[in-house]
């Protein structure tokens, strides 16, 4: 194996270096998810609210998200809005913003579904205790689609991890922008290094990936 | 916007749009043959085969295209295994999307009640014989929503083919982008020619999806 590449990785501090281009990929997923948890939280509600207006907005909203490539909003607000409002906006923050803006429309759709999956006697019995709309929500609709929302939410964990590989397409060093480094710095000495490199990004990914999705499976199980 | 610009670019985005709906079309029929022969492997359990499809669909699940793309183009010749960069697209995107396609026709299956298979093989129908034509039709049908998703799902993974040099629409944009700087121009295109890729099939999904709940009214 030592000409493919594998020992590439173990020369000065090139895993290292591997490792924390995975961990930029990790933290930008993770800001990403958990700005939209909170904001799907918000804009499901909103998709449950019987108005028009309301509902054709978040429709095309959430049409808008599921139909364009998540590459092509990195780039229209990568390259279009810095061009159009002529502001400087990083790399990392229009990744952000992208990855947010996609998850909430998911997280809002999933939050809808488990908001709707909840018998209308629910909200009938919770009117005539005598409470009002937001008591009704807090006190006895999302504590029960909270349950059935974790695993889903620890789906979008995967799916978010999985996507921000895209950020190299930005100009953003992660996994694997490393890794074409480290094998563009190796070329001469083993040329066949980008085999060892690419299986390690390639399992790295499943290794993180993998126990989560895991989770996810087995929470919907037992709280099926 | 400039008009002129627009028009000049049309040409090119309709050639990448072609390259695009060719090699997607095709990753998508290799998944679809993938998920019909791996359901089917998992309906009989054979031995072996099970468990590697199993690891097979567990890793595919869970790396991004854009890694396994990057393995199968670059890695992948650096022990003998040469491919086309059209090739390993339809073939990255016929592994990803066979994973999904599997557990989307597994679920299919799940659905129909056992007594389906029961009452077949009482009327003396062999194991294949029942899965031909009393499982599969059934499950198609049950799975046609899950299909066009992931349909609408690896239409949209297309775009990371540009990653190994394959002239597709976020290729062109990128290219003319770094070339003449019209980058307003360029990024309608784009949003259009995807649109004329997705609207149609996006639109297809949520009928069938609506006629499919009626479908289940009268049962």
């Amino acid at each position: 194996m030592a000409s493919l590449g594998i020992d590439v990785l173990f020369k000065g501090t090139n895993l290292l270096r591997l490792l924390q281009g995975l961990w930029v990929s990790i933290e930008i997923s993770l800001i990403s998810v958990v700005l939209s948890i909170l904001l799907g939280l918000i804009v499901g509600v909103l998709m449950t609210i019987n108005n028009k207006f309301l509902k054709a907005i978040l429709k095309l909203y959430l049409e808008t998200v599921r139909i364009m490539p998540q590459m092509v909003l990195l780039f229209i607000v990568y390259f279009g809005t810095t061009r159009v409002f002529g502001w400087d906006m990083s790399a990392e923050s229009s990744a952000i913003f992208v990855f947010t803006f996609w998850g909430t429309a998911e997280m809002g759709d999933l939050v809808r579904g488990s908001i709707k999956s909840i018998p209308t006697i629910q909200f009938e019995s919770a009117m005539a205790l005598g409470m009002d709309k937001i008591q009704t929500y807090i006190y006895i609709i999302l504590p029960q689609t909270v349950r059935r929302l974790i695993p889903l939410s620890i789906n979008l964990i995967t799916r978010m991890i999985k996507t921000t590989s895209l950020v190299m397409m930005i100009g953003i060093v992660e996994v694997l922008k490393v890794a074409q480094q480290i094998i563009e710095a190796n070329r001469n000495s083993s040329p066949n290094a980008a085999f060892g490199v690419f299986l390690v990004v390639f399992l790295l990914y499943f290794i993180v990936c993998w126990p989560i999705s895991r989770l996810a499976t087995y929470l919907e199980k037992r709280w099926a | 916007m400039d008009k002129d610009i627009l028009i000049e670019y049309l040409p090119l985005y309709k050639d990448a749009l072609f390259l695009t709906m060719k090699i997607g079309w095709q990753g998508i029929l290799l998944a679809f043959v993938i998920g019909l022969v791996g359901s089917a492997i998992l309906y009989f359990k054979v031995r072996v085969v099970k468990n590697i499809l199993g690891v097979y669909i567990e890793v595919f699940r869970n790396t991004p295209l854009l890694v396994q793309l990057f393995f199968i183009y670059f890695a992948l010749p650096k022990v003998g295994v040469q491919i086309s960069a059209e090739a390993c697209g339809v073939l990255g995107l016929g592994l990803l999307g066979g994973a999904y396609m599997i557990e989307t026709f597994r679920s299919g299956v799940e659905a129909i009640p056992i007594i389906q298979s029961e009452s077949a093989a009482s009327l003396g129908m062999s194991h294949f014989q029942i899965l031909w034509h009393v499982i599969l039709p059934q499950a198609i049908s049950i799975s046609v929503p899950g299909i066009l998703a992931n349909v609408i799902f690896l239409l949209k993974e297309t775009s990371v083919f540009s990653t190994i040099s394959l002239m597709d629409l976020m290729f062109t944009a990128k290219d003319l982008i770094g070339m003449y700087a019209k980058t307003i121009e360029c990024l309608f295109l784009l949003v259009v020619f995807y649109l004329i890729m997705l609207l149609p099939i996006s639109i297809i999904g949520a009928v069938v999806e609506r006629r499919m709940r009626y479908g289940q009214f009268g049962d």
